[in-house]
């Protein structure tokens, strides 16, 4: 039954999703966090998404071809009395996107909804196919 | 006896295609986030008249047996093309709405309605099945059975 085959498909969907909003939580968490002793502050996480085959005809799930950082800029602000601050008196930040970061999440989140759907569907579906005849 | 089974064959035919469906457009939704992944759709209606022998009238791949186009090997050492999901039978590109910057044509919304869509009708062929099983049982029936 090709039928079992969606749940292979939606679950690597939402899998995927899931390692995501994984991102976008560790992104908007270090929204604020500044470089360290080493100069380097946090940089934005991005996962990328890649079509997985999944062998039968149609089939095509998610994988995580990789998570890829941010090589922008960080936010630099004026502080000469923070204590993180450089020679010249700046403190740099991450380059975290926070208004970005919010729509992200917002868009796993409704993506991880629309795969649960579609595997509820297809169990409540592949019940009735199991209940034919005896009706 | 033929007669008697050929509206079954006919209805499990259409369950797998729909099934077939289903399990295409769970890939669509999947991959709505996925950069460069083009939407498949299946022909339906074509898709059963192939798979109940009644001659297809040719897909968008141009030719009429529903194979795809198949590259000619003319030399001894050529490959014969590997079947992808991109030249698979019967399967055609989605048509998109819109175009978006990382070029993938899922519209989330006509994909959800297709679901839905498809859902119903799976279940009506299944219903479609469980009625004519029974009215094929009841044939059997002797007249004093109830």
């Amino acid at each position: 039954m090709s039928m079992f085959k969606i749940f292979d498909v939606s679950g690597s969907a939402a899998s995927a999703q899931t390692q995501r909003l994984n991102a976008v939580a560790s992104n908007i968490a270090n929204a604020d966090t500044v470089a360290g002793p080493d100069g380097k502050a946090y940089k934005a996480r991005q996962v990328i998404f890649q079509t997985l085959m999944m062998g039968e005809a149609g089939a095509a799930g998610v994988q995580v071809a990789g998570v890829v950082e941010s090589d922008k800029e960080g936010r630099r602000v004026l502080a000469p009395n923070h204590p993180s601050a450089d020679a010249q008196g700046y403190v740099t930040y991450s380059n975290v996107d926070p208004i970005g970061e919010m729509v992200d999440m917002i868009s796993a989140s409704r993506s991880y909804q629309n795969n649960v759907e579609v595997m509820n569907t297809t169990k409540g579906l592949l019940l009735k196919t199991l209940q034919m005849g005896q009706s | 006896m033929q007669r008697l089974t050929d509206a079954l064959d006919f209805q499990s035919r259409a369950l797998v295609l729909r099934s077939e469906r289903q399990r295409l457009i769970a890939s669509n939704i999947a991959n709505a986030d996925t950069p460069g992944y083009q939407a498949r759709e299946m022909d339906f209606a074509n898709a059963l008249r192939q798979a109940t022998g009644r001659g297809g009238i040719g897909n968008a791949n141009g030719n009429g047996d529903g194979t795809g186009a198949a590259l000619a090997t003319t030399h001894a050492a050529h490959e014969p093309a590997t079947v992808s999901l991109r030249d698979e039978p019967g399967l055609l590109y989605a048509r998109h709405s819109q175009d978006a910057v990382d070029r993938n044509t899922v519209d989330l919304d006509r994909e959800r309605a297709t679901f839905v869509d498809n859902t119903v009708k799976y279940e009506a062929t299944l219903r479609f099945i469980n009625g004519s099983m029974r009215s094929m049982l009841d044939a059997m029936k002797s007249v004093n059975q109830g």
